[in-house]
Formats: structure tokens, C-alpha cells, sequence
């Protein structure tokens, strides 16, 4: 049904929006962004929901919009996925070759993306992605399709992302609750990296930072393919957090001075100022040191940057992010926090852009819509290949939705 | 980081004098479980306001604190008369404390003369130049809020009086002992604990160390910080032994199940073990402690004792950050008055401003209740990294001062 249309939606219900982007596709397979409808998350912490109620009610807001402006009705949607249960690892699979002739054949190459596959999960977790990186033909290393070559032992690594499957299921069922079908279930790292990342940069080796309000995602690719990835459960939330704690005012008002006067470093310029506020009536209520907010600020994100090259020294990749480092999510809207990421990388640091689609150049200029805009060129993708008859990235999760 | 004062080291160019302090019967009680031959070189003095408790004592020094309100029927319970009674010979205390680098003072707080007479005794070793460490229990919770609360307040006074205090939360013990010990059983644990503490810092001034921790390390640790320390003392044997004490300290219920070390701005490890003590042993150990405390400043050392044979031990003490909420970690459980002995401990720690040495009397009064609250992130999943509460600030568990 939905297979003959080209209406492609990507979903991200994310801790401080919930935002729906439209795109079409055209029969080349080139893809345009033709709406977009967003609506402030109030169910969600630290990239889950906490409260389905209301996100139902936010998520309805953002679809209708969407609807509106790109004049279609959306039946299904690619849902993108985070929070601080999900994980990637590598894993490596190992096939010997049997066949009298040692050719490797199409056979072997599914046994041993099976063998890659069978995982020791805890049993409350599913898997959302295995990625296939490289192939190993008698330890000769990256072989793309071993079909066809001579060989007695076959090896495939693939990167496995998983997550606990309640938690996973409670979005699908809240969206499914909606009258809404869903495509597939899509890690926001892998979405936000496909918006952002060119075949170029895949190939030299890029991380990509998603500061989000509840989570931050990170994944790197090199080499072409996804090597690793990961979500902190730490988030613009977090800095306004602190904010409101250290400076001892409420929430929202950390919020808003954390727009309005944040910044990822202490600016020599702010030394010794002071933020007044002021009520309705233009008397001032409260001073607040703008030194202080800086800091405060500067420390929950470079601590951020730290866990996260920490966990990319630890997997042993910082040398190979030769393309560099790329930011989105609202985080990346911080005065200075390119700066700072090049402080804490050591290497290029640069705000991210969605690239190769086409449309609404408003939306796409936007840091906070690159994990959507990437759900729709991941759908895009899917569809294309399903027509040209090639399986694309087996959806694993299709399991998942069918059991719900 | 302070550098010890260059007094020290004039008055100390071998081993350091130790006096060990017993103070009230709980104290008294403990000072006799270390009269072991490994404390020969240690010189034991006791101070009660009770005669009573003297006898069956190993000290040479015995000090009776008495005047005639008493009646020789010691402090009842109130640490305003051991304390008032304290002051009234701070001269007598402080010409038993001539002469010592080090004074070790063991005691119960929660009664009369440990929680009254200690801080006094601190303050008056101080005075008479020794760096002064104090091991205290806090009573059990069935204790009742009384003796909490008189524990609290002594202990607040120790800190700002003695150079560091390590703290034994009776309660904690809970924990470790089986449902069916005895009473009896349950004190010794207690004080077994203590005990291993004070021998684990012996340690480190006796023995020759083949990596020396010195006097001054332990100074520097400790002084002028007025920091609660959280210590362990974990030994094994056999070929996994380095794995194993890793596992024990990490599992050590008195290290907070390793989050004591998450937790802490500098941390002392000091292993020690038979001639068979490798190079790789002590790198794992140090290693997995490392890999704990990212930001806490680690002070090693290790030495060799024929005697162990194939044993290993490992003291730790973790000196907690001390600026103020930051210690406040992850736990938000609410302090009634009748708090558990490890909440209380970490309000005992908001309350303790950072102090200078000089004036360490007052202790600013404040509100009993302080916890970090983690606002938006109260009531969800805390976001754990090795051990770290990423929900709690983070210039506050940097402890970046903010003025």
C-alpha cells in the first residue's frame, strides 16, 4: 500500500521536541523535504517517555502541522530511537568455508552474518541495528562482497546496536496509538549521520555529535561504515539544570539565560559582569554573576566532549576521524562550543549540515532537525532499494513490530 | 594540596613517634584490641572520665579526668560535661601529647566522654605540633536520636579540630554481619574495622616501603583538609590475589561499594605483600583504583614484608571533596531525624564548611537538610558513568568554587 506512494515522514520524539519532517520522493530517488511540523516535548526526560499522555497530545500537535504545511496525510512513520539504554558494539562473526572448490558463496555469506548476529544480549534487550561493516577472507581485510572469491575461512564484523525492548516498544505503541503505522524504528545516531555525512566523509572518518535536551548521541564512522557508536543520557537539560541550581533560580528562567546568555567557554568580555532580571514591570529582582552562568555551562559540555573522547580512546578510533568532528542538535547552537570541541578532539570541528536533500532550506539549515530530516533519507533509502530489488540494512526490528 | 610544615621533618628523621589515644570505654575498648606485638613500637594512652574502665587497659598512660560533680560515676551520657571537664585540664592533655608526631585517637562518639573529651584531645594535639587522626564509630541507629545527634555534633567538632577523621557508621556494619551475631560478635566487627584502619595507616608510618609512602603524603592527604575519609583495609591471598582485593575494595561496603572513591579528591593506596609482590600486581591494583576516581590525586605505596608470605593487603583512604554539596552525590533519600548512619554522614559533610587550620573552631550552623537536589532529573533513571552521577552537576562534582 504504502510502498507505492512516495511520501516519505521521519518521527524523532525527543526530550525537548517532538518534530515530524515530511519529505517526497521522486522517481529517480532524489528526495525533498516538503514540510515539517514540530511541538514542544513535555513527556519526555533524558530521551524517554515518562509521560504518554501528554506526549500523544504534543506529538498530534506536531503531525497536524506537518500535515498542514506539506499538504499530505502521513500514515506511517520512520521512528527514531534513543536514550540512555541503547548501546553498539562490534562483534565478529566467523564462517569456514566447506564447498570442495572454497568458493565463497551467497550461502556462506548469510551464515556468517548469522553467526555475527547471535549475541550475548541481557535478555531484556533487542537488537535496533547490525550493520555490516566489513568482510575477512582469510584474514584479508576489508572485502566488501567476498562472493564469488576463493577462501577457507570467511569473517564479517558488524556493528550491533541494541536497546531495552519495553522501553523501545513503549514509543512504537504510544505512535502506533496515533493511527500512525510504523516503518521501521531507526537509531537517532545512524539517522543524524546519514542527514549530515557524505560518502566522502564516511569513507575518511567522522564523528558525529548529537547534543540533544535529554541525550546526546555520538557515532563514528570510518572506512565507509559505522564503527561506533553511542548515547549519554546527558543533554541541554542537564546545562539548564545545572544552571538553575548554581545560580539559584527556577528552571525555566535557567532555561531561558542559558539562550540568551550562555556560552561553551568563559568569555574574558563577561568577567566581573553581572545579568539583571527584571520582572514585568522593569524593577529589578536578582543579579546573577554572567561569569558564573558561563562557567557552569562551560563544564557540564566539555565534560560531555570528555566522556565522549574518552569512550573513543578507549575504542581505540581517534586517529581515524580524519574528516573530523561534526555537531548538531540544539547543543550546537552554543556561542563558542566548536571552539571548545577542538580544545577537547584535538582535531576539525564543524557545525553540521544536512546535505544531498533538497527542499524547505529553512528546515534544513536547522541543527535540532538533523536526526528527522535523517529518518526520512534513511526511509528514502529503504524505499529506494526495495524498488531496485536490493535489501537494504535488514530491519531487524521488524520482529519487534510485529509482535507488538 | 598543602606541603606539611618543615617542623615535621626536623622533629621526625626516622619513624615518627605514634601515641594512640583510647578515649571513653568504647575507645578504651578498642585501643586494647590493637595491644599487639605488631604495635610495640606505638606508645597506648587512655583517657576516660570513668576509673572503672582503666584497669584491664594495656596503656602506660592513663588519664582520669574527675572533678567532684561527678562522683566518680563518669559523664552519664553527656558530652557537655566530658567536653567541659576537657577543657578544664586542656593542660594535661596537651603535655600527654609532647613529644608525638602522630596521634591516633580511637573512640565511640555518641556517649558522654568520647564525643565530649575527643575534640578537645585533637585540638590540644594539634597544639602541641602532632598531625592528629582520629578513627571514631558512630553509634547504631536502635541507639536512639540522642546519641545520633551528640555523635553529629562531635563529629563536626573533630573535624574542625583534628587533621582527619575516619568515620565507622556503626550501621554500615549491618550490612557484613550475619542476622544470628551476637552482640558481642557485632562490636568486634565494629571494631575490627577501626582497628584495621589504624593498623593500615601503621603501616604505612612503620614499614619500610619498597615505594615509601611517606609521613609527609599522609599529611598532605590529610591536612588542612578537615575532610571525611572513607578507608578500607582488604587483603587476599593466593594467585588471583590482585583481582581479588580489587573486587573487596570495590564491594567494601565502608568505601560506599566504591562510590567513597568516585567521590574523593585524593586518594592513598598502599599495598603490601610477601617478597613475591609484582611489579603488575601493584599496576592492577592501582590501575582499577584509578579507573575509579578519575579526578582524585593518588598517592601509592607498596612495600615488602617477608612475613606475609603470599598475602596481600591494601589500605585505602579517600580524603571526600570537602567543598561542601559536591560530596552530595546521587543520594537523595530524605534525613528525617532518625537518618540512616550513611545519610546523615553525607549531611555531617554539607554541613562542614572548608576550613582553615587556624580557625577551626566555630562551625557554622545550618540547615539540617541539604541535599543536592537533582531537580528535572529527581525522580528519573540516575545517568551512572563509572560510578559518577552525571545528573549531579558538574561543577559540583569537579568542585569548582563559584564566588
Amino acid at each position: 500500500m504504502f510502498d507505492d506512494s512516495n511520501i516519505i515522514a521521519g518521527l524523532e520524539i525527543g526530550t525537548s521536541k517532538i518534530c515530524v519532517v515530511v519529505g517526497e520522493q521522486n522517481t529517480d530517488g532524489a528526495l525533498n523535504i516538503i514540510g515539517l511540523g514540530q511541538a514542544r516535548s513535555r513527556g519526555v526526560r533524558k530521551g524517554e517517555i515518562i509521560n504518554p499522555e501528554q506526549v500523544e497530545e504534543d506529538l498530534r500537535a506536531a503531525m497536524f502541522e506537518a500535515e498542514q504545511m506539506a499538504d499530505v496525510e502521513i500514515r506511517s512513520v520512520y521512528l527514531g530511537v534513543s536514550g540512555g539504554h541503547v548501546r553498539g558494539f562490534n562483534n565478529r562473526g566467523v564462517h569456514p568455508v566447506v564447498s570442495d572448490d572454497r568458493e565463497i558463496s551467497a550461502d556462506d555469506v548469510d551464515d556468517v552474518v548469522k553467526n555475527a548476529k547471535a549475541i550475548n544480549l541481557p535478555a531484556e534487550n533487542t537488537v535496533i541495528h547490525a550493520v555490516r561493516q566489513h568482510f575477512f577472507v582469510d584474514g584479508q581485510d576489508g572485502v566488501t562482497n567476498p562472493v564469488g572469491m576463493l577462501g577457507a575461512r570467511l569473517e564479517v564484523d558488524m556493528h550491533v546496536i541494541h536497546g531495552h525492548a519495553n522501553r523501545l516498544q513503549n514509543v512504537v505503541r504510544l505512535v502506533r496509538a496515533t493511527s500512525l503505522e510504523v516503518d521501521d524504528v531507526v537509531f537517532n545516531g545512524i539517522a543524524t549521520s546519514l542527514a549530515l555525512l557524505s560518502n566522502e566523509q564516511k569513507e575518511l572518518g567522522a564523528l558525529v555529535i548529537d547534543i540533544g535536551g535529554g541525550t546526546t548521541e555520538f557515532v563514528v564512522y570510518s572506512n565507509g561504515v559505522i564503527r561506533h557508536s553511542g548515547v549519554l543520557a546527558v543533554g541541554g537539560d542537564h546545562v539548564s539544570n545545572d544552571l538553575a541550581y548554581g545560580l539559584k533560580v527556577p528552571l525555566s528562567r535557567a532555561e531561558k539565560l542559558k539562550i540568551e546568555y550562555g556560552a561553551a567557554s568563559v568569555n574574558e568580555s563577561v568577567k566581573g559582569q553581572t545579568i539583571s532580571i527584571t520582572n514585568e514591570l522593569g524593577l529589578e529582582l536578582k543579579r546573577l554573576n554572567h561569569e558564573h552562568l558561563q562557567r557552569i555551562m562551560s563544564l557540564r559540555l566539555e565534560e560531555i566532549f570528555q566522556l565522549i573522547a574518552h569512550d573513543l580512546e578507549q575504542a581505540g578510533l581517534t586517529d581515524y576521524l580524519r574528516a573530523g568532528v561534526f555537531l548538531c542538535g540544539g547543543g550546537s547552537r552554543v556561542p563558542g562550543i566548536v571552539k571548545l570541541a577542538e580544545n577537547v578532539f584535538q582535531m576539525n570541528v564543524a557545525p553540521g549540515h544536512a546535505t544531498a536533500v533538497s527542499g524547505l532550506t529553512a528546515a534544513l539549515d536547522q541543527p535540532e532537525f538533523a536526526a528527522a530530516i535523517g529518518l526520512v533519507k534513511y526511509g528514502s533509502l529503504k524505499h529506494h532499494r526495495r524498488r531496485a530489488g536490493q535489501p537494504f540494512l535488514k530491519g531487524l526490528f521488524g520482529r519487534l513490530l510485529q509482535r507488538s | 594540596m598543602q606541603t606539611p610544615e618543615p617542623a615535621l621533618f626536623a622533629e621526625a628523621p626516622a619513624a615518627p613517634v605514634v601515641r594512640i589515644f583510647g578515649v571513653g570505654n568504647a575507645g578504651i575498648a578498642l585501643l586494647a584490641t590493637l595491644a599487639t606485638p605488631e604495635f610495640a613500637a606505638a606508645q597506648f594512652a587512655v583517657i576516660n572520665t570513668d576509673a572503672g574502665a582503666f584497669a584491664a587497659s594495656p596503656a602506660t598512660v592513663k588519664i582520669h579526668l574527675e572533678n567532684k560533680l561527678l562522683r566518680g560515676l563518669g559523664s552519664g551520657g553527656d558530652p557537655e560535661r566530658g567536653r567541659a571537664l576537657a577543657e578544664e585540664q586542656f593542660s594535661t592533655l596537651k603535655s600527654a601529647c609532647e613529644g608525638a608526631n602522630v596521634i591516633f585517637i580511637l573512640a565511640g562518639l555518641g556517649g558522654g566522654a568520647g564525643s565530649g573529651i575527643s575534640p578537645v584531645l585533637a585540638k590540644a594535639a594539634r597544639e602541641a605540633g602532632a598531625l592528629v587522626l582520629a578513627f571514631v564509630t558512630l553509634p547504631f541507629e536502635c541507639e536512639g536520636n540522642r546519641r545520633e545527634a551528640q555523635a553529629q555534633a562531635s563529629l563536626e567538632q573533630l573535624k574542625s579540630a583534628a587533621d582527619g577523621v575516619i568515620c565507622l557508621p556503626s550501621q554500615k556494619v549491618f550490612k557484613l554481619i550475619d542476622e544470628n551475631s551476637t552482640l558481642l560478635e557485632t562490636f568486634r566487627v565494629t571494631g575490627g574495622f577501626l582497628g584495621e584502619g589504624v593498623r593500615g595507616v601503621w603501616h604505612l608510618l612503620t614499614r619500610p616501603g619498597l615505594i615509601h609512602v611517606h609521613f609527609a603524603d599522609l599529611c598532605a592527604l590529610l591536612r588542612d583538609r578537615h575532610a571525611e575519609n572513607a578507608f578500607a583495609f582488604v587483603e587476599a591471598t593466593g594467585a588471583g590475589r590482585a583481582r581479588e582485593v580489587v573486587e573487596n575494595i570495590l564491594a567494601h561496603p565502608l568505601l560506599d561499594e566504591g562510590r567513597a572513591l568516585a567521590e574523593s579528591e585524593a586518594v592513598l593506596v598502599s599495598l603490601t605483600a610477601g617478597n613475591d609482590l609484582s611489579m603488575s600486581e601493584i599496576n592492577r591494583v592501582i590501575d582499577q583504583v584509578k579507573r575509579q576516581c578519575s579526578h582524585a590525586q593518588i598517592i601509592m605505596g607498596a612495600s615488602v614484608d617477608a612475613e606475609m608470605k603470599d598475602k596481600l593487603c591494601v589500605t585505602i583512604i579517600a580524603a571526600r571533596q570537602n567543598a561542601a554539596p559536591a560530596t552530595m552525590s546521587a543520594r537523595t533519600e530524605t534525613h528525617t531525624s532518625g537518618a540512616t548512619a550513611s545519610s546523615a554522614r553525607e549531611v555531617v559533610m554539607v554541613r562542614t564548611p572548608h576550613k582553615r587550620k587556624g580557625n577551626a573552631k566555630p562551625v557554622q550552623t545550618q540547615l539540617p537538610l541539604t541535599i543536592v537536589s537533582k531537580g528535572r532529573f529527581d525522580k528519573s533513571e540516575p545517568t551512572k558513568h563509572n560510578g559518577e552521577d552525571l545528573d549531579v552537576p558538574t561543577f559540583l562534582r569537579r568542585g569548582v568554587p563559584l564566588n
